[in-house]
């Protein structure tokens, strides 16, 4: 860990002058994914802003109907809050299907965000790694590749074919897989203004620039993340593989909501976690069941069309045929045609 | 007998719970400094440049040890050899530019906080020269030869000769099963990591005098290293080590931050602690990695004719580390026509090390496997096998057992888990999405006694202070040792404080093997019975004394008095003995060994039948341990309580090792990976159900005058196996391959 300067920010303003005056600067507020990557000395700020003073602690409504989740509310107050487990139950499910109840003590909404990848060559300075050092290139690659990405890897080259990939690093968070099945909005306050991120823009494919892993400007903070009012209270289900029964990263994870009447999918939202370098949501998937009955086959074919061009690497490879089986489960599970135990 | 056997909590939880008992890390002197090790990123080669031109200008640091500025060390081999060293030329830190492995320690940087060291050892530029590595067990198989022989062939045997005709019976078998059984390396990973805090002062000739709270399963084996390598005699140096957070077998060699630690107290005269990081953790020995063939042969009705073994263990380049795999069989099991063989494959990695029930449950694993592979090729029962070849002697060595209730444990385990409701087709129970199998395994480990040494006295307050350089590895020894003492000398528990973990004690053996209970008990039990002779002889002295013609063997230590067996109302109270001392405490010194001649015509085991029930989700293939009863034959149990938690914490490992542990290790870098306790994993309590533990009664006055049997590896040894027979019971799919992760049942 390197020798770093720490001050307090007590407005928003405050702290986004101080961080674009110092880019070297990281925001901190729980830190529980920070401290771990200072101590590996992956990551090196010159300071750290604390931010757990700024007034974004609450969880209100929204104009439209949703709830506000200020970016400073911690995943437990999030997962445990009666207004997210009436209307959104499968945020709450979400929260608490990932890392334990001391870390969700302390981990925030924002940061849950920021979370970057537990890819082993990541996180170990003795390997190249292009999203720690670009150009270095990807160990992972060729290496011990359990816990890669399956979708998304391949970017196409300026001939049109489908290059080598940079990254096969996948984003780690549970959260934010809830929070692409339900549309949250990203909101942010940079230099220049607040602005709306759509969830879905805001993390990124590595393509060529692996070492960034969303939309943020190097200005901006996340202030809050809204959820729309609709929140799939009846029919939902996240359902998390992973190598242990509680902490561990998720293998291949499943949000699944569904709107239902007279057993026909009204509307429906499937995002994975695991398999990529951001939430992997496949509108055209989830299209195919619109209209239709809530039946295995059904499920069967949104799954094919949500893993179509999924890549394997040797050892994440039975991810494929996992995310497949875990789509229909999760599903079926949602639609309540199979048991949730 | 009022304390043995009853299940008294652990007289140190308190001290434990309340956060008074203090671990290496924790002992505070004015003045500490701290170091911090520097790893190498390479597996093999040289280093070609070290600069720590930027570490050693920040505010702070005092010194950055390489090979290049280390002091003068002890010359010759036999200096670095620890208690527990295998064969071979043992590792030294900063020896020279090589490097062996990856994380080898390269570097130590002293620095007067532990922030300042930190940070400055990531500043140190290390350049390399590479050279190609192997790592690759499964790749190297090809360079398998015999290990070398050394001290440790004592307690770890090499597999007997062959005997009969293992071929010719097994082509003449009805029933046989033949399969490859593999699995990865694993970290010990205790909670607590390696520490030393050396604080150094001098004598009175101004030669450094050093006092080292050390992490160690021994604390005699750390002060012999210290004193050889760095020539200091034993005068000047005390180990200290009351408390560990967990060893499970790490803790037997001396690791390098003690080294580290020593070194540069000596060269800064200054006191030093080093503490690894839980990446160097990964960094020293590990159970290795291990390729196993069995090939089983059985007649119709069951009785097997024929039995192959073999293992391929892997080994650093430097140190030939052995564990007993294939011997088992051959001792549990009485088929005439067997063979068994043991390689090892040297490769670019540190040396293994013993790691819980080591060779046991590896060699277990495949062989309790191959057991129920042959039960379902002979359409019988997997518990009726068992009992079919049930052997009353070890067939390896020819000679029965000092005991052997494992057909108990069978019965008894069998009763309470329900395996007679047992249906033989596999698939054939389900519930939901989840189809449910049952499995079961045997257990067997060596039931050993060492030597060992013991002071006992009994104060003038009446108070009995018992102490041997012993260690606590989490297992109960405090308590267990008090329990001992205050029935040999009929005292209550509360009157007894029995210490450890200093060298200031009589010595005791590192705290390995399952044999610290037989080994430093029976210690005790002696030097409290020569506390007690002492105490006859104080009494013999009375006047009017009803014990002037009493013998050792008429008289009994009852409520703090002794008395003659035959006239309970002869009574004196210790408190009245012991100050007819002259003022001052009863004081004994002692040592016992094993009875060799006693126990040469025996073999000495522990026993364990583990059942398992799994629940597989078939389309997802996660696995659930729902339920899991063990039946132990331990020999006489001390504390139930604390017995219990071993066996526990044995078969919680048990399941981990069956479906979670792994050290992954990248072969383009001859580096293991996944070297956290977020990527290293271990069962979490979620993972963990149902767990029963029987304690089968077993008498055996062979293995040490107190009966016991030592319960530290015999919970884990049979339950991998048990888990994976429950999963092909469950799904019909055999997996030999651990751990057993969900793709392999997809």
């Amino acid at each position: 860990m390197n020798s770093f300067t720490y001050t307090q920010a007590d407005a928003v303003d405050t702290a986004v002058d101080e961080r674009a005056s110092d880019l070297t600067a990281k925001f901190i507020a729980g830190g529980t994914n920070l401290i771990d990557l200072m101590k590996e000395n992956v990551e090196r700020p010159t300071r750290l802003i604390d931010i757990t003073r700024l007034p974004m602690a609450t969880i209100s409504e929204t104009l439209e109907g949703g709830l506000r989740l200020g970016a400073l509310v911690t995943n437990a107050d999030t997962a445990y809050d009666e207004r997210i487990i009436q209307r959104y139950p499968l945020l709450s499910q979400t929260i608490l299907a990932g890392a334990s109840p001391q870390l969700r003590n302390m981990a925030t909404d924002g940061g849950n965000l920021m979370q970057r990848t537990r890819c082993y060559y990541f996180y170990d300075l003795a390997t190249p790694c292009n999203k720690r050092e670009p150009g270095s290139g990807c160990s992972a690659l060729n290496g011990f590749n359990r816990i890669h990405a399956i979708l998304g890897t391949r970017t196409q080259g300026s001939d049109g074919q489908l290059a080598e990939p940079n990254c096969i690093a996948t984003h780690p968070s549970d959260m934010c897989v809830a929070l692409a099945a339900l549309e949250a909005v990203v909101r942010v306050t940079g230099k220049n203004g607040e602005r709306s991120i759509p969830f879905a823009e805001f993390h990124k494919l590595p393509g060529d620039t692996p070492h960034i892993d969303n939309t943020l400007e190097s200005d901006e903070i996340i202030t809050a993340i809204d959820l729309p009012a609709k929140g799939f209270p009846d029919n939902f289900m996240y359902l998390k593989l992973r190598d242990r029964a509680s902490y561990a990263f998720a293998l291949v994870s499943v949000a699944a909501a569904l709107e239902l009447e007279n057993g026909n999918i009204t509307d429906a939202r499937i995002a994975l976690g695991g398999v990529a370098h951001k939430p992997w949501r496949k509108p055209e998937a989830e299209a195919l069941l619109v209209g239709k009955p809530a039946t295995k086959e059904n499920f069967q074919a949104a799954a094919e069309a949500l893993l179509a061009g999924a890549q394997g690497y040797g050892h994440n490879t039975f991810k494929i045929e996992l995310a497949k089986r875990a789509i229909v489960r999760a599903l079926g599970q949602a639609a309540k045609l199979e048991p949730t135990a | 007998m009022t304390a043995i056997g009853k299940p008294i909590s652990r007289v140190d939880g308190n001290e434990k719970v309340t956060g008074k008992a203090k671990y290496a890390a924790e002992f505070n002197v004015p003045d500490l400094t701290y170091g911090y090790v520097v790893s190498s990123a390479i597996a093999k080669g040289k280093i070609t440049n070290i600069d720590a031109s930027d570490a050693l200008s920040l505010d702070g640091v005092l010194k950055v040890f390489t090979y290049k500025n280390r002091p003068k060390l002890a010359w010759f081999d036999i200096s670095y050899k620890d208690q527990d060293a295998p064969p071979g030329s043992p590792f030294r830190p900063l020896q020279d530019e090589t490097i062996k492995y990856s994380g080898q320690p390269i570097a130590l940087v002293v620095a007067e906080t532990f922030e300042v060291a930190r940070y400055a050892a990531s500043l140190v530029r290390i350049e390399y020269k590479e050279d190609t590595h192997e790592t690759d067990l499964e790749a190297n198989l090809h360079r398998a030869r015999e290990p070398k022989s050394g001290i440790a062939s004592l307690l770890k045997p090499p597999p007997p000769k062959p005997r009969g005709d293992f071929e010719t019976a097994y082509q003449d078998a009805s029933a046989k099963t033949n399969g490859r059984y593999v699995h990865a390396a694993e970290h010990h990973n205790p909670m607590e990591l390696f520490a030393s805090t050396v604080v150094y002062e001098t004598d009175s000739k101004k030669k450094p005098k050093l006092t080292i709270y050390d992490k160690t399963q021994g604390v005699t084996n750390s002060i012999l290293y210290v004193s050889q390598v760095f020539n200091i005699p034993f005068k000047n140096l005390r180990v200290v080590s009351p408390y560990m957070g967990g060893g499970f077998g790490a803790g037997l060699r001396p690791q390098y931050q003690l080294f580290m630690a020593t070194m540069a107290a000596l060269e800064l005269k200054r006191s030093v602690r080093v503490t690894l990081t839980r990446q160097q953790m990964f960094t020293f020995g590990h159970r290795p990695a291990t390729v196993q063939n069995v090939a089983l042969g059985a007649l119709p009705d069951g009785t097997m004719n024929a039995l192959y073994h073999d293992a391929y263990g892997e080994t650093s380049q430097f140190e030939d580390y052995t564990e007993v795999v294939v011997n088992w069989g051959g001792m549990l099991y009485p088929p005439e026509n067997v063979t068994m063989d043991y390689k090892l494959v040297p490769l670019d990695v540190y040396s293994p090390l013993d790691m819980r029930a080591p060779g046991g449950v590896t060699g277990m694993a495949a062989l309790e496997v191959a057991m129920d592979e042959l039960a379902y090729e002979l359409g019988m029962d997997p518990l009726e096998l068992r009992l079919k070849n049930y052997s009353d002697l070890d067939n390896n060595e020819k000679r029965p057992y000092s005991s052997k209730e494992l057909r108990e444990c069978f019965r008894q385990g069998a009763e309470r888990f329900g395996w007679s409701k047992r249906s033989f087709e596999p698939r054939s129970m389900k519930k939901d999405h989840n189809l449910i199998g049952w499995g079961m395994a045997t257990g067997i480990w060596d039931s050993n006694m060492l030597g060992a040494r013991a002071e006992a006295a009994l104060l003038v307050n009446g108070k009995l202070w018992v102490s041997s350089a012993t260690a606590e590895i989490g297992t109960g020894t405090y308590t267990i040792m008090t329990q001992i003492a205050a029935d040999t000398l009929g005292m209550p528990i509360e009157d007894v404080l029995f210490k450890l973990g200093d060298t200031d004690f009589p010595i005791a053996p590192i705290s390995g093997g399952s044999w610290t209970a037989a080994t430093v008990g029976s210690a005790v039990q002696a030097v409290c019975e020569e506390v007690g002779k002492s105490l006859l002889k104080l009494a013999k002295k009375m006047p009017g004394s009803p014990f002037k013609s009493a013998k050792w063997e008429d008289i009994e230590f009852v409520d703090k008095h002794l008395r003659l067996k035959k006239d309970p109302s002869a009574a004196v109270s210790l408190m009245t003995l012991v100050n007819l001392n002259g003022g001052k405490a009863v004081r004994e010194t002692s040592g016992v060994f094993a009875d060799v001649m006693k126990q040469k015509n025996f073999t000495r085991s522990a026993h364990a039948a583990a059942f398992v029930e799994v629940m597989v989700d078939e389309e997802l293939g996660t696995v659930k341990v729902t339920r899991a009863v063990s039946a132990i034959a331990g020999g006489r149990i001390l504390n139930p309580k604390t017995a219990r938690s071993q066996i526990l914490g044995g078969m919680v490992w048990g399941i981990s090792k069956a479906l979670h542990e792994e050290s992954a290790l990248d072969h383009t870098f001859g580096r293991f990976m996944n070297h956290s306790l977020a990527e290293y994993h271990v069962s979490v309590n979620a993972d963990i159900h149902d767990l029963d533990v029987i304690f089968v009664e077993e008498h055996d006055d062979v293995v040490n005058k107190l009966g016991v049997k030592g319960l530290g590896e015999i919970g884990i040894v049979g339950m991998p196996a048990a888990v994976a027979n429950a999963i092909f019971h469950a799904t019909g799919k055999r997996v030999r391959d651990l751990p057993i992760t969900l793709d392999k049942l997809l």
